[in-house]
């Protein structure tokens, strides 16, 4: 019962409780919210348990949809996006709460938008039918245009339509990509479906086109991740984001990418995706991020533009980790994926909480800050050195795996990689050091409030994830391992079987 | 049911719908001599006019349960599902329509009840024209629905733009109309019929396909066409006619008289010419030069009603994709994006209707400032419409635009399905701001929409259309399958089809 209907559960729950916020008086609207998204969590926790690791895709659900055109509703659930689902529901209810004190307009909308995403967002992880991935991955896309472009800062406006048109030209060419393979794919087997499983069990001999076909979905998915150099809109839709929305495009939106990598663009075209050109293309661009994302975050004024300059640096590694294509790798991203999310969405809230008290984002504003917050100022260090990776914080064991496993297909890659450990110091601690030591030279700054009970409590989840993945990740690396191997394997093993036959 | 019709009653029987609609003109006119003087006389012309598309739409459906089917000789009519189902769009836009005309009709002060006679009898011409299976028939409703909607472009006889747009309209028609005759001339010179499938076997049995008088009449009859789907290179007069006459009239204009044009040309090229590969490579050039010069266009416009003008020949270049695929599938796409497209910009217009007041002002896309918060519902209808125009997932234009995509790539034609996608994304730069007007900016200045009123079965009209547009988007399965049988229905030559694969699911059904 419980495995049959989680998944969609997931998914229906927060599309219905949008509607009971928009109709419930506005006062309600974010308890209403926040008791919505702590349910959601509430459905999605038992999954840690239940999940089998050696038991491949489970929780499925599989239902015809528009039989004419072979498309299924088919949702499921395996060792990697079963951390995408839990980091989702974990962050949700976490920005709601953290966004009471910011968002003062047009409390309905908002809330009611943040839980239609929410749908959007664990549909994109869980869809087993192109259709379905496609129809998830564009209507996440609405109610974050609408995030940014209502409650955002100044130029909202601006990096509501740069997310908008970056994301759907992308996706657009997506889509004819998905048409174009399912078309190719029938006219083998003579089956029109959508089905991941059958789409993935009959990729051979898709010829010269297969090319292109990867092309589309790699701008698709890089677009989103965002690999340097189609990360251009990120800066802007983070910073003009408000604090929820920033935390969720970081901790889980740019997910969606590498997401996307790892389970369409590999699995379905592996000889295009391990060609040497491609791979070298792609590992130099994510080496070029890494390195580039940290550099532009070290001249950074603004400080939710710095750690939206990290995202870059960060998500870089987990390209890097992806194409490096061993376990180690393989493993690693997905765990820096995870991390990303939680020190990356602390980040935000940190970024969020010192603007609600200053008005400010500029890092200059601040200073000796920690004699005045000294909560404030204690968390904020430790969840900055856990975005640079401090050992025994959750940031090093992922960047450390995706170094390990990279190493023995790209040494080179991973020495040049760890130069990128050694940015990430560069642009976090002075930054950290001009916001909250120094000394304290601005009257302003002298009366700020320190951390209160709400904040308290949306910190010390992400606070205790931090530590615990950082001492022991094993209960996370357990459970991804049996899928990330299959992954590595069939995706070497097919690779080999059409270089061999072509 | 066959119909043999060369039997008179049989005949009869097969224009049921059409004579319904007549009779039911002949009676609205009757009435309005009588009654023509004040607001309540227009209404009632209005139930007339609704109560006669409800027994037209009747006897339609009358035929497509029992299968009505042609045997017998080639005659002038065709009896298949494509007819129905396009007169069944043809006369919801036409009821929409009517419902969006009452309050507009008395705000503009427009007691014009002979409005009415008009639209149903373009309704009817356009009925003809789509069952036409005779180039003869095909011309005589084009030029009834034609005469009838030049005078309803300029029904408001107290506006310059409305009569500009009227002798546009009409002076250009004209000329369009003369070119599709011409076309129909050099065609009957060159196989000696008029009818539609003898044109077909003509060609195909006397190896026609290649002579000069044959392709140059192919040739004009694609030039009358695409004047009235309003086809670059012969779009020029649509923004102007467009921006001018009344919108609720510029509603049904965009959708009615295009999708008649439309339903007609792809009946015309499906049976006529399967047989003639030279109107492939034609739709081809006009579907991608109308797809980039109606969205590149679009971007520039400031007001909604040219911006949508514009809209409308983009989308009339996503509906050429649809032709230019030539298969079956291409059909059935066809049909149920025009089903999607009329309903959302029947909608659109009608709120455009609701927001711009008496003396016709201008609105601006900057005019929609604050809507959101001031009129919610509104909004959130118009924004449902901006959505689906764009083919966003969850509206019944990204079905329709997912089925053009899906019929492009299986007849081989991905680059077209390419230039679609992104021309789409173009129009993203002129759909998205009307959102952005509407929940992302102030209102201008205090009760900026105060003067905004939608009537009782405006909003009715409006709200019907949006739950459709999501329920299609959805749950398309039922209307893909009407249009699919429609399009096998509609005789694409075998020949004609691109190999594609068998088409079967995964499941069954």
């Amino acid at each position: 019962m419980y495995s049959r209907w989680v998944v969609t559960a997931l998914l229906v729950w927060p599309a219905l409780a949008a509607l009971v916020v928009l109709l419930a008086p506005a006062r309600w609207a974010k308890y209403l919210a926040l008791v919505a998204s702590l349910i959601e969590f509430a459905i999605s926790a038992p999954l840690w348990w239940v999940f089998v690791p050696a038991g491949g895709m489970q929780f499925i659900l599989d239902a015809p949809w528009i039989p004419g055109w072979g498309i299924r509703y088919t949702v499921g659930v395996d060792g990697i996006s079963l951390f995408m689902v839990l980091l989702t529901t974990f962050l949700v209810p976490l920005s709601v709460l953290g966004s009471y004190a910011y968002i003062t307009t047009r409390e309905r909308g908002f809330y009611a938008l943040m839980l239609v995403l929410t749908t959007g967002m664990i549909g994109v992880f869980v869809a087993l039918d192109l259709f379905l991935f496609y129809v998830m991955w564009e209507v996440m896309l609405i109610p974050m245009y609408f995030i940014i472009g209502v409650w955002g800062g100044e130029r909202r406006l601006y990096a509501a339509i740069k997310f908008f048109v970056y994301t759907f030209f992308g996706s657009l060419l997506m889509l004819v990509a998905i048409l174009a393979l399912v078309y190719l794919v029938a006219q083998r087997t003579g089956v029109y479906s959508f089905a991941y499983t059958h789409l993935t069990s009959h990729i051979g001999g898709l010829g010269p086109l297969a090319f292109w076909l990867f092309g589309a979905f790699f701008l698709a998915f890089a677009i989103k991740v965002p690999m340097f150099p189609f990360h251009t809109w990120l800066p802007d839709a983070h910073v003009e984001a408000p604090t929820a929305g920033s935390v969720l495009l970081a901790g889980v939106l740019l997910k969606m990418g590498t997401y996307g990598f790892l389970r369409f663009a590999l699995p379905l075209f592996p000889a295009v995706a391990l060609h040497p050109a491609v791979q070298y293309a792609i590992v130099g661009l994510s080496l070029i991020g890494i390195l580039y994302g940290g550099l532009v975050a070290m001249v950074q004024p603004d400080f939710k533009k710095l750690i939206a300059y990290s995202s870059v640096a960060h998500l870089g590694f987990v390209m890097l980790g992806i194409w490096a294509l061993t376990l180690q790798s393989v493993q690693g991203a997905l765990l820096v994926m995870i991390n990303h999310g939680i020190s990356t969405g602390a980040l935000f809230f940190m970024a969020g909480m010192l603007y609600e008290r200053r008005h400010s984002r500029l890092v200059e504003a601040f200073g000796g800050i920690a004699k005045v917050v000294p909560l404030l100022a204690a968390v904020l260090t430790i969840v900055s050195l856990s975005s640079i990776g401090l050992p025994a914080t959750n940031g090093f064991v992922g960047e450390f795996l995706v170094l390990l496993g990279t190493f023995r297909t790209y040494p080179l890659a991973a020495i040049i990689a760890t130069a990128g450990v050694i940015v990430a110091a560069m642009y976090l601690l002075p930054a950290l050091q001009r916001v909250i030591f120094n000394p304290l030279d601005k009257s302003v700054n002298e009366k700020l409030p320190d951390l209160s009970l709400r904040e308290i409590a949306v910190l010390v989840p992400l606070l205790a994830c931090i530590v615990w993945i950082g001492v022991y990740p094993k209960p996370i690396l357990e459970r991804m391992e049996p899928s990330a191997r299959q992954l590595v394997q069939s995706v070497r093993l097919n690779a080999a079987s059409f270089s061999a036959t072509r | 049911m066959s119909l043999d019709l060369a039997n008179s009653r049989d005949l009869l029987r097969a224009l049921l719908p059409e004579l319904a609609l007549t009779l039911a003109g002949l009676v609205l006119l009757l009435v309005i001599a009588w009654r023509h003087r004040t607001a309540a006389d227009v209404r009632l012309a209005g139930w007339v006019t609704l109560a006669g598309l409800a027994a037209a739409g009747g006897a339609a459906w009358w035929l497509w349960w029992h299968t009505a089917r042609a045997i017998g000789v080639p005659a002038m009519i065709a009896v298949d599902d494509f007819r129905f189902v396009t007169d069944w769009l043809l006369l919801g836009t036409a009821g929409l329509t009517v419902l969006v005309s009452f309050d507009y009709l008395e705000r503009e002060r427009l007691l014009v009840p002979e409005y009415f006679a008009l639209l149903l009898f373009a309704t009817l011409g356009m009925m003809l024209m789509v069952g036409g299976d005779d180039l003869m028939v095909v011309f005589l409703g084009l030029e009834l629905m034609s005469v009838a909607v030049y005078a309803l472009a300029g029904i408001n006889r107290h506006s310059a733009a409305s009569a500009e747009a009227a002798l546009k309209y009409f002076l250009l028609g004209a000329f369009a109309s003369g070119f599709l005759l011409y076309g129909i001339a050099l065609v009957y010179g060159a196989t000696a019929t008029t009818n539609l499938s003898q044109i077909g076997v003509q060609v195909r049995t006397l190896g026609l396909a290649g002579g000069p008088m044959l392709r140059v009449g192919l040739a004009l009859l694609l030039v009358g066409f695409g004047f009235k789907v309003a086809a670059v290179p012969f779009h020029m007069w649509a923004p102007d006619v467009y921006d001018g006459s009344p919108t609720p009239v510029t509603g049904y204009m965009a959708t009615a008289v295009k999708a008649a044009a439309f339903a007609t040309l792809l009946r015309v090229l499906g049976e006529a010419f399967p047989g003639v590969p030279a109107w492939h490579q034609i739709v081809w050039w006009l579907a991608v030069a109308t797809m980039v010069v109606g969205n590149l266009v679009a971007l520039a416009q400031r007001t909604v009603k040219r911006m949508l003008a514009y809209s409308s020949i983009a989308h009339a270049g996503y509906l050429l994709v649809a032709v230019a695929a030539g298969t079956s599938a291409g059909s059935a796409a066809f049909l149920f994006y025009l089903i999607a497209y009329t309903l959302t910009t029947l909608a659109a217009f009608a709120l455009l209707a609701a927001k711009g007041r008496e003396g016709e002002r201008d609105v601006l896309i900057d005019d929609l400032a604050g809507l959101g918060t001031r009129r919610p519902w509104l909004a959130f209808a118009l924004a449902v419409c901006m959505l689906s125009l764009l083919g966003f997932p969850g509206t019944a234009g990204f079905i329709g635009k997912w089925y053009i995509l899906l019929a492009a790539t299986a007849a081989g034609q991905l680059p077209l399905a390419a230039i679609l996608v992104l021309t789409s994304v173009i129009s993203t730069g002129y759909y998205l701001p009307v959102i952005m007007a509407m929940y992302m900016l102030p209102e201008p200045f205090e009760q900026a929409h105060a003067g905004m009123r939608i009537g009782r079965w405006a909003g009715a009209a409006v709200a019907v259309s949006v739950a459709g547009l999501l329920l299609l988007g959805i749950r398309p399965n039922r209307l893909l399958d009407l249009a699919k049988t429609s399009g096998d229905g509609l005789g694409v030559a075998p020949g004609a089809t691109a190999a594609a694969p068998p088409l079967q699911t995964s499941t069954g059904r």
